[in-house]
């Protein structure tokens, strides 16, 4: 039987965005708040889906401490309370909640223990999430 | 095409073992939840269901319908109860939130499909806020 099983995590994680191509009044009317001169942060959840064949063995499509390893070594110890504007993989783009879930999704593809990753959800507060999957 | 979700909880205690391995094993891959005693969770199930709304009632399901379905399929059968010892089909399989997802769906489905309307298209089962299984019927 194939069915998915879910983790969520937490990142509290800040950031600013401003496009280097605009110019400033641009960028205060492309981003309003969120381009902030200092930044400011959120506590982002970040919801991973991974699928796969439920082990007759375990009854498990992936393991939890395995899985959590990954997300933790992959995710969670390189944008945990960090700036995100800092990091290597936003140099040249704006991390909006969007490309970091794009971000996230490309880190753990590969590196999952088990499965397959079927989408990364990430929830930068209760009323706006942003969702990459495997479908595209 | 709607998808239509209700939620509802139960309280249920189970254990992870795997009969077939030695006690060591168990412990090994299972760590806590391998305790014999057992322990226990709030979990909250989702039934999700697709459809048309009907022309007349405007409805995908009734939704009174669909919790007196859900309550008689899989909470009589889980809310306040020992998972491993209480569920037949747990007998024969380890009760992970997979596995759960997996059962509660095969309680529930041929209730909704019997009853001829909607579709039952998915099933999630959250363990904790943070973990979570869901099924959709695939082989």
């Amino acid at each position: 039987m194939k069915a998915s099983f879910g983790r969520r995590y937490m990142v509290s994680a800040s950031h600013r965005l401003h496009a280097a191509a605009l110019t400033a009044e641009e960028n205060r009317v492309a981003y309003g708040k969120c381009n902030n001169e200092h930044g400011h942060g959120h506590n982002y959840v970040v919801e991973v889906l991974v699928g796969g064949a439920v082990a007759a063995e375990t009854g498990m499509v992936v393991d939890l401490p395995a899985l959590d390893k990954t997300v933790r070594e992959r995710v969670l110890d390189r944008f945990d309370h960090a700036n995100l504007n800092l990091d290597p993989l936003f140099a040249d783009r704006v991390p909006t909640t969007e490309n970091l879930c794009k971000e996230i999704f490309a880190l753990l593809r590969d590196a999952l223990p088990a499965g397959e990753l079927e989408h990364v959800r990430v929830e930068e507060t209760e009323n706006n999430f942003f969702e990459c999957s495997a479908r595209g | 095409m709607i998808f239509l979700t209700r939620r509802a909880t139960f309280s249920a205690s189970h254990y992870y073992w795997n009969e077939a391995w030695p006690a060591e094993k168990n412990q090994q891959v299972f760590g806590r939840c391998a305790n014999r005693n057992g322990h226990g969770h709030n979990y909250t199930l989702e039934v999700t269901v697709a459809g048309e709304p009907d022309p007349v009632t405007g409805f995908v399901v009734d939704l009174k319908w669909l919790k007196d379905v859900m309550e008689r399929e899989v909470l009589a059968a889980y809310d306040h109860k020992h998972l491993n010892l209480d569920a037949p089909e747990f007998a024969r399989m380890i009760p992970t939130t997979e596995n759960i997802a997996i059962a509660a769906w095969q309680r529930l489905e041929p209730a909704i499909t019997s009853a001829g309307g909607a579709r039952l298209n998915r099933i999630r089962v959250y363990e904790t806020p943070e973990i979570f299984a869901e099924y959709r019927g695939e082989a």
